[in-house]
């Protein structure tokens, strides 16, 4: 049977996801696809665009994973429009001349920003806020600008007005409601939202109705109101709201609702069998949905009706949400207005600390209507559940927003009341039962649940409940959530690192003697000598802490399968002199060991045996070389490309940077190993992205990227700030890196450190930039410490005759263990296998 | 029958930790427990890693019991029998140590007595 033929009508989110969607779902057996899309790039992530202003790529607001298009065969028309349908022949006209014979159509064409038809409305200067062409748009007009307004108070204004603020505007909101965001929040709410916004350096302009744009004196543009009134503006921003993009269908005589909209039924078909609409085009019941959820739940019912499940339909969606507008909490809940009949409503306001809360319950005081929260939206997660789920509500609901105080348990109702169909991530659709169902297939972390199912990994809304229900879940299945680091101490490793410090204790015993019990272990033994590195930096083959190191920091080298060890001396950016080359080469010859390149810029040598490392380590110290940490839970390499100073494209000394980051940090002991790498430009040759800490040049300065990681599981490192100088990068670099040892578990990377960070990025941002804990001089002088203590571990080994009396392979004894034997391959020594070691016996 | 032999002086030993000894040719792994005269030797050869790397592993008490892991892939062995507590089948010789007046003795099967029980 030849395949039908589906074109789907733009390429944004919802367009999108409605063709991962049909993928994953097997529908290529059945349909060849082809899409249009009207901008020049394919699907982005709108709901982050504003991150386009804080340094986020295009490539990194992309939804298109690796080479999608092809993978799939599906064929994807960049830059073109459709422009017609013809319903009679079944053919969608492009803007470039293309025409397709289609059995089914998607319209997937979202909307467009409204822009009031003042007088002046199309003066140069006045933009919208859609794509990633009008922030670039935005971006360039605010260079020529010192004031910006924005023409609309609700949730897509403010964000906006948040990014002129940022390019360090005079920023206004102009507001023809008499409050800001009319939509979401009550009088109460909106009052507290306008003050907390105002103390953000932003002027608010309510009941203002823009007559007329015209010459300024000031500046570039006047807006006159109704009220007489002026305001003289460069810039004007229009964020008025969205109208659907129904132009193609109201053109091929498809149904569309008064005020716009494409109609739909519940099965996302239009007035047309064979149409289909979803997303923000869509009308359903009347109703528009202006948010991404309601969208990919069409989209998943479009997939389900053209595969021929038709059972699967769309019953309309929650517009409950919670956002953080110029770092200010703000939620809406179902009926915030309490516009249901004999509603009744409770409401909390905290003057002082600028936290407003309402509650809207029905008339019998059973049900959940609605909510509003501004300035602490802590309680969304939970009173949404409440509302979704039509849960009875407590004797006093009124506990529902009441902070508690004195320890008292929070009236809060449990995850665990939560039927299993409840929803918990609205982004992509997974409930209660949906994690239930990941923990049964072995996830038992935050990072599990989320690649399992998705959840908390859109907006990230709901990754405080997800945590919460995970929790449970482990609970209900008698994993006792027991956060001990083992048996020997009743505390978490951060626990433990606070007691170590705040103590000032400076040996196991101690820690042991006061804090725990028993002997301890290989968990409890290297975490606590790893603690007390990173706090005092003594030498970590001080006789008290020998018998706490693990297989590689107790003979200060990795161990290799058959005992042997591994020599790395530090290579600091990988710059290495020839004559520094040549006595790595002598060394390896000496001693015959296999010599590598190893990942990391530098060189490793194998094969050495425990009596043979001082020795070596001499020669290598002597000729200025130092220990490489290849074997310890601290900073191993910071890889660097060539940089400005060869490369036609550096702009930066990368090679510089690097070996100064190097040698700033080397010795530094962490939870887990940390690597570095710095680029001279965005080609980005050291592959900094995908570092714990990666720098890459820019014409201003230095890119700051944290918490990527290589390995098991491969993370790319998110952009913490931009255009640095080198001061305030290292500042930040020292803050980071102590407050990940203060915070994170035993053998955490940085990926999942922050993975599992509460408030993820935006947070790490405020405690190191806006130092919102009180702590960033701390944390400098903890690592200032660090620093000033530093010694190469091999070098005080060495210098030591106690401690290189311990590098013998048996201490009464000179001779050498018979066990380790080598044969050659490719001119270089390898371990013996079991086989050849048989053989070599014998003939010995 | 078994041999006392004398290998080295309580002094040389790093308390928690441990060292290997050669004694009659056998590599034997010896660990001193505390500050104290508590020495245990088991055998060196570690037989699930198939390398001779037992004394360069971390001590560690498991559910009361004093085990040393093994460097290379983390198995307990205790300390006072040589039974390996993750796999049941596999065990390492233990030997029995004595402190006197300074110095320790590990007491080790003789040649002979290994080639009866054989
Ligand atoms: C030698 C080297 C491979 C090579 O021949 O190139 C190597 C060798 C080892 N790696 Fe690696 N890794 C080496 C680069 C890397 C890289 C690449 C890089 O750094 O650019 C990665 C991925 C990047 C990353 O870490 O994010 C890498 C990811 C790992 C992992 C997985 C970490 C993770 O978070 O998933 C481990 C296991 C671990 O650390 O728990 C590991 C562990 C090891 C150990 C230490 C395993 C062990 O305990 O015996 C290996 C022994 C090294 C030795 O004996 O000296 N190695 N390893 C590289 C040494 C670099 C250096 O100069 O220090
Ligand atoms: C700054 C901003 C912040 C936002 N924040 C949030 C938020 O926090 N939470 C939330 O839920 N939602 C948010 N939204 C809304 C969210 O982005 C939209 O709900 C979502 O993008 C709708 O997806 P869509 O595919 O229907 O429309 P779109 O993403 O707009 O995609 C439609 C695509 O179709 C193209 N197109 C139109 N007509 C044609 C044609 N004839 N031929 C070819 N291509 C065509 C358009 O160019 C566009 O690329 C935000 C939006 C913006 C702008
Ligand atoms: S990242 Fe840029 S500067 Fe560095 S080597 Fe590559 S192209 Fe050159
Ligand atoms: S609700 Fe947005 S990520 Fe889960």
């Amino acid at each position: 049977m030849s395949k039908q033929q589906l074109v789907v009508i733009g390429n944004g989110m919802v367009g999108h996801n409605f063709l991962t969607k049909i993928v994953e779902a097997g529908g290529l057996d059945q349909y060849e696809i082809t899409t249009f899309c009207e901008e020049p790039r394919a699907a982005y992530d709108r709901v982050h665009l504003s991150e386009y202003f804080g340094g986020r790529s295009a490539d990194d607001l992309s939804m298109v994973e690796g080479d999608f298009f092809n993978d799939n065969g599906i064929t994807l028309h960049l830059n073109d429009r459709a422009v017609r349908i013809d319903r009679e022949n079944k053919i969608v006209h492009s803007s470039q001349g293309l025409a397709l014979q289609y059995d089914k159509v998607v319209l997937a064409t979202g909307s467009y920003p409204f822009v009031p038809p003042v007088p002046g409305h199309d003066r140069e200067h006045c933009l919208v806020y859609r794509t990633i062409e009008d922030l670039e748009a935005i971006m360039a007009s605010g260079q020529q600008s010192k004031v910006g307004a924005v023409v609309g108070g609700g949730l897509l204004g403010l964000e906006a007005a948040n990014a002129l603020k940022q390019m360090g505007l005079e920023t206004h909101v102009v507001e023809f409601a008499p409050r800001l965001m009319m939509v979401q929040v009550d009088e109460g709410g909106g009052a507290l939202l306008r003050r907390k916004i105002e103390d953000l350096g932003v002027s608010v302009h309510t009941s203002k109705n823009t007559q007329n744009i015209g010459d300024g004196e000031r500046c570039r543009h006047k807006m006159e109101f109704a009220d007489g009134e002026v305001l003289e503006t460069d810039l004007i921003l229009f964020s008025a709201g969205i109208r659907p993009r129904d132009d193609i269908a109201r053109e091929a005589g498809l149904k569309v609702g008064e005020r716009g909209g494409i109609e739909i039924d519940n099965c996302c078909v239009t007035s047309d069998d064979d149409i289909y609409a979803i997303g923000e085009c869509a009308l359903w019941d009347q109703r528009i949905f202006g948010l991404v959820a309601p969208g990919y739940q069409m989209a998943q019912v479009a997939v389900d009706q053209l595969l021929g499940k038709s059972e699967s339909v769309f019953t309309g969606a929650d517009m409950s949400t919670k956002l953080k507008l110029m770092g200010v909490d703000v939620a809406s809940i179902g009926d915030a207005h309490g516009n249901t009949p004999g509603a009744l409503t409770y409401e909390f306001s905290d003057g002082p600390n600028q936290i407003y809360k309402r509650i809207v319950i029905s008339e019998d005081s059973k049900k959940l209507l609605g909510a509003v929260l501004v300035g602490d939206a802590s309680d969304y997660g939970n009173l949404l559940q409440v509302y979704l789920n039509g849960i009875d509500l407590p004797e006093h609901p009124d506990g529902l927003i009441l902070p508690q105080r004195d320890g008292a348990s929070s009236a809060a109702i449990g995850v665990d009341a939560l039927p299993e169909t409840a929803q918990i991530c609205s982004c992509h659709a997974v409930s209660k039962g949906d994690i239930a169902a990941a923990i049964d297939g072995g996830a038992c972390c935050m990072g599990d649940v989320k690649e399992a199912t998705k959840a908390a990994t859109g907006c990230g809304g709901c990754a405080a409940l997800t945590k919460q229900v995970l929790d449970a879940e482990l609970m209900q299945r008698g994993v006792e959530v027991n956060t001990d680091i083992c048996d020997h101490f009743p505390y978490t490793r951060q626990d433990l690192y606070n007691l170590v410090r705040v103590g000032e204790i400076k040996s196991f015993q101690e820690l042991l003697d006061k804090h725990g019990k028993g002997h301890g272990c290989e968990i409890c033994k290297p975490a606590v000598a790893n603690i007390l590195a990173s706090c005092w930096n003594e030498h970590i083959l001080q006789p008290m802490n020998v018998g706490l190191q693990d297989t590689n920091d107790i003979y200060l080298g990795n161990m290799q399968k058959d005992g042997t060890y591994s020599i790395v001396p530090r290579v600091a950016g990988g710059e290495i002199t020839p004559e520094k080359l040549i006595v790595l080469g002598e060394v390896a010859k000496e001693y015959g060991l296999y010599t590598k390149i190893t990942g990391g810029q530098r060189v490793d040598l194998f094969g050495a045996r425990l009596e043979q490392l001082p020795e070596i380590w001499r020669k290598l110290v002597d000729a200025g070389f130092e220990t490489g940490h290849a074997y310890g839970k601290s900073v191993r390499t910071v890889k660097s490309c060539v940089g400005s100073t060869w490369c036609r494209y550096g702009v930066d000394d990368s090679v510089g940077l690097a070996i100064d980051i190097e040698h700033r940090y080397k010795g530094l002991r962490s939870p887990h190993k940390l690597k570095f790498a710095v680029s001279g430009c965005t080609r980005e040759c050291a592959e900094a992205q995908s570092k714990d800490i990666g720098v890459i040049a820019t014409e201003n300065g230095w890119n700051l990227y944290v918490c990527g990681n290589g390995g098991m599981k491969p993370r790319h490192a998110d952009l913490f700030a931009s255009d640095l100088d080198r001061k305030t990068l290292v500042q930040y670099i020292d803050r980071i890196l102590m407050f990940y040892i203060r915070t994170a578990d035993r053998l955490q990377r940085t990926s999942v450190w922050m993975d599992n960070l509460k408030g993820g990025l935006d947070y790490l941002r405020e405690v190191i930039i806006e130092d919102k804990l009180g702590i960033g001089q701390e944390l400098e002088e903890e690592m200032a410490h660090v620093i000033s203590t530093y010694e190469c571990e091999w070098k005080a080994a060495i210098e030591d005759p106690e401690k290189v009396k311990r590098f013998r392979s048996f201490i009464n004894s000179e001779a050498q263990d018979e066990n380790i034997l080598f044969v050659e391959e490719r001119d270089q020594i390898r371990p013996a296998t079991p086989e050849e070691k048989i053989e070599l016996k014998q003939s010995a | 029958m078994s041999i006392k032999v004398e290998v080295c002086q309580l002094d040389d030993l790093v308390p928690y930790s441990g060292c290997c000894a050669l004694v009659e040719g056998q590599q034997v792994a010896l660990f001193r427990v505390d500050e104290g005269e508590t020495v245990y030797a088991i055998g060196n050869y570690d037989p699930i890693g198939d390398a001779n790397v037992l004394s360069r592993g971390l001590l560690a008490e498991v559910n009361g019991v004093i085990t040393v892991a093994s460097p290379l892939y983390k198995q307990h062995y205790c300390l006072t029998t040589g039974q390996c507590l993750d796999t049941e089948n596999v065990r390492v010789p233990a030997y029995a140590v004595s402190v006197e007046d300074g110095a320790v003795y590990v007491s080790i099967p003789q040649a002979d007595d290994k080639a009866k029980a054989a």
